[in-house]
């Protein structure tokens, strides 16, 4: 046996249904804990609320990924077609009463910037992707992505306390309590 | 069906209206147990037999057809190809307008069904968002190569060639690159990030190994937690809105390679809105095409139900009808405009030697969906097959009338050609067919074909309020009672009161 001390990761309860966990949740903001989630296997409606969490700020990286893209095509074709190359095909002009025939590009650099916009910002948001995580050493926490409802209460919350704390989520409806530690 | 009297949850204090139940989208009761069991187990079970009867054929087929096809022109070049006379588009183009509307049912299922709150596409919408990779995939295969000299595609994105010529803006053919490319990209990013929860699933559900490894990376280290969730729900809404106007622009712009040109039968308004209501009636037809057999062969029942096909059959004959308005519409231009060379493009069409692709294109995509106004047929899995084939085959005749018979009458005498295929278009074609297909059987093996999450996500027992008496009335028995006696005391005058419940409501449990 080891003997060198783990790191504490935090509290992991079960709970059992999605309503138990909306509940506990509420229970656990009005509480004031900051470190800490409710896992669930699909996004639980309403759950943001009873977290006490904002909402999401992606919209806006979307919207100036998006206007990147806008501008991106604007230059690219303008400069190409009015200003290094023009071309006079089917007697479209080769000045800025052109610019209605660049709409389609300046669309579609559009969606695919703000696209690529919401993929990366999302995972920076997420702070995804990572290798491990202290949660997966748990026993149990693999049925969250099949029928399991959790709440983790990390240790670094300023209310962490190894007795309450356990009370706290035993109170509130959680099973299986378990002090998950960090490999 | 049984349809008992449910009050609206909306109405927690007043009247309670009452309501008819919803047609339940997971049958018998399911739990998420059950469906995590029955998705995974797809791809975790060894294949049944038909899965290797139907992918071998398949992979050889697309290994001598879309590997030997273009290897045999590139090696030999474009002339062998039957459009070597006026009718340059030919084939190549007829396929990939063809590939490229299949994809835009998998686009209209995840994203404008998304932003419509319609919550049955969540059965359906991986395998359709898989189908529109794979299409574009084969889509991509012909202009890529109908340009003559592959090694020179590059001169398709926007750098200067080498003698600083730039790529022409103003033309409908370079927005088709970019709506194409973008298409493909965002539909990508879409379907991925839509199946990162359930990659985690499969990831947790393996023994640790290779496999665990593989699943594990893609699934990004996914935990499930809200505050991932929070962020996640936001990125997928607002993919689906950037989604939903790109896939209406993106056979819009194919259609301008068309509508923007001076030949007659080609240079019309309707063709954005036609092309695109073809292109997602195309689409829904392969779904079910491909669909209908999955479900049966994977034991989906309960997950794929007949409310969906019905819904699919319904959009089938709506957009069908849309489209044999559009055929009807441009004969009706034509002759009202009085132009001689529209009306002689479209009697060629119809009573030219290519008159009878005129007819087939008529009987299967406007008459065949017809039969979808009677519900019997609806819910006959062979009619529905029948008419989904039908379809198939009448778009891309729908597609072949279009490029073909255009183009095989130009402006002068001297232009006037036949068009035959030859057996090269042929090989090709098929062999994207067997890509499509040999593509798709894999997707069922290695990855999730129903979006799981999003699946449970739709159970009664998901929302929060669900056992929260309050809010949910006990459906059908006390609810109508206490609707009654709520009617007789506001008839009463009474203005302020709550009527408590004298049953208990029972609570859906789901079946183990």
């Amino acid at each position: 046996m080891s003997t060198t001390r783990k790191r504490v990761y935090g509290y992991l309860a079960e709970f059992r249904s999605a309503s138990a966990l909306y509940q506990a949740a509420e229970k656990l903001r009005d509480a004031g804990f900051r470190k800490w989630d409710c896992y669930s296997p699909y996004p639980i409606h309403g759950l943001d609320g009873a977290m006490g969490m904002k909402r999401s700020i992606l919209p806006w990286f979307v919207f100036f990924g998006g206007m990147t893209g806008t501008a991106t095509a604007f230059t690219l074709a303008y400069v190409t077609q009015v200003v290094i190359y023009p071309t006079v095909v089917q007697a479209k002009p080769a000045n800025i009463f052109t610019t209605p025939a660049f709409f389609p590009i300046m669309f579609e650099l559009t969606v695919l910037f703000a696209g690529i916009t919401a993929l990366f910002g999302l995972l920076a948001l997420i702070q995804l992707p990572r290798l491990n995580h202290p949660l997966f050493a748990s026993h149990q926490f693999h049925r969250v992505t099949d029928d399991g409802f959790f709440i983790a209460i990390e240790a670094r919350d300023p209310q962490f306390s190894p007795i309450q704390t356990r009370d706290l989520l035993a109170e509130i409806g959680g099973n299986h309590i378990e002090l998950v530690e960090e490999d | 069906m049984e349809s008992t009297i449910q009050t609206a949850p909306e109405t927690e204090a007043g009247i309670m209206l009452p309501v008819l139940e919803r047609e339940k989208l997971i049958l018998q009761g399911r739990s998420y147990h059950w469906i995590t069991a029955r998705v995974c187990g797809v791809l975790e079970n060894r294949q049944p037999l038909i899965w290797w009867l139907l992918f071998i054929p398949c992979a050889l087929i697309a290994t001598i057809g879309v590997g030997g096809g273009l290897f045999h022109l590139v090696s030999t070049g474009v002339g062998i190809w039957g459009n070597t006379n006026r009718v340059m588009w030919g084939w190549p183009i007829v396929n990939f307008v063809f590939w490229i509307g299949i994809g835009h049912a998998g686009t209209l299922i995840s994203a404008i069904l998304f932003l419509t709150r319609q919550n049955w596409r969540t059965s359906i919408n991986r395998a359709a968002e898989a189908m529109t990779i794979f299409a574009v995939i084969c889509a991509g295969i012909f202009p890529a190569f109908h340009i003559g000299r592959v090694w020179f595609a590059w001169f398709l994105a926007p750098v200067p060639n080498a003698n600083g010529i730039w790529q022409n803006f103003k033309s409908p053919l370079l927005w088709d690159v970019f709506a194409v490319s973008t298409y493909f990209t965002i539909s990508l990013i879409f379907w991925f990030l839509g199946m990162v929860p359930d990659l985690a699933t499969i990831r947790d559900r393996c023994k640790p190994g290779l496999r665990k490894m593989l699943y594990g990376i893609f699934a990004l280290g996914w935990r499930g937690g809200n505050r991932q969730w929070s962020h996640y729900e936001m990125a997928y809404l607002l993919l689906a809105a950037l989604a939903t106007p790109l896939v209406l622009s993106v056979h819009s712009v194919v259609s301008f390679d068309f509508a923007t040109s001076v030949v007659p039968g080609w240079h019309t308004t309707i063709f954005p809105p036609y092309f695109v209501a073809g292109a997602i009636f195309g689409g829904f037809a392969m779904v079910l095409t491909i669909m209908v057999p999955a479900r049966f062969i994977y034991g989906l029942q309960d997950l794929i139900t007949m409310k969906h096909i019905d819904n699919m059959a319904k959009i089938i004959l709506l957009t069908g009808t849309i489209v044999g308005y559009a055929y009807l519409m441009e004969l009706f231009v034509a002759f009202y405009s009085g132009g001689i060379y529209e009306m002689a493009a479209f009697r060629f069409r119809i009573a030219g030697p290519f008159g009878w692709a005129y007819m087939v294109m008529m009987f299967c995509n406007v008459i065949s969906p017809q039969l979808f106004w009677f519900r019997a047929c609806r819910e006959n899995l062979w009619v529905v097959m029948g008419v989904a084939m039908c379809v198939n085959v009448g778009m891309w005749f729908e597609r072949f009338v279009i490029i073909v018979c255009t183009l095989t009458r130009g402006w002068l005498p001297g232009d006037w050609k036949t068009y035959s295929p030859s057996p090269e278009d042929l090989l090709l074609f098929m062999g994207t067919i067997g890509l499509f297909l040999g593509l798709f059987m894999l997707f069922l093996r290695f990855l999730p074909c129903i979006n799981i999450a999003e699946v449970k996500w739709t159970l009664p027992e998901s929302d929060p309020h669900h056992d929260d008496p309050r809010n949910h009335p006990d459906p059908g028995v006390t609810a109508e009672p206490a609707y009654q006696l709520e009617t007789a005391l506001a008839e009463s005058g009474y203005q302020k009161f709550k009527t408590q419940l004298s049953q208990k409501p029972q609570s859906v449990s789901p079946k183990p």
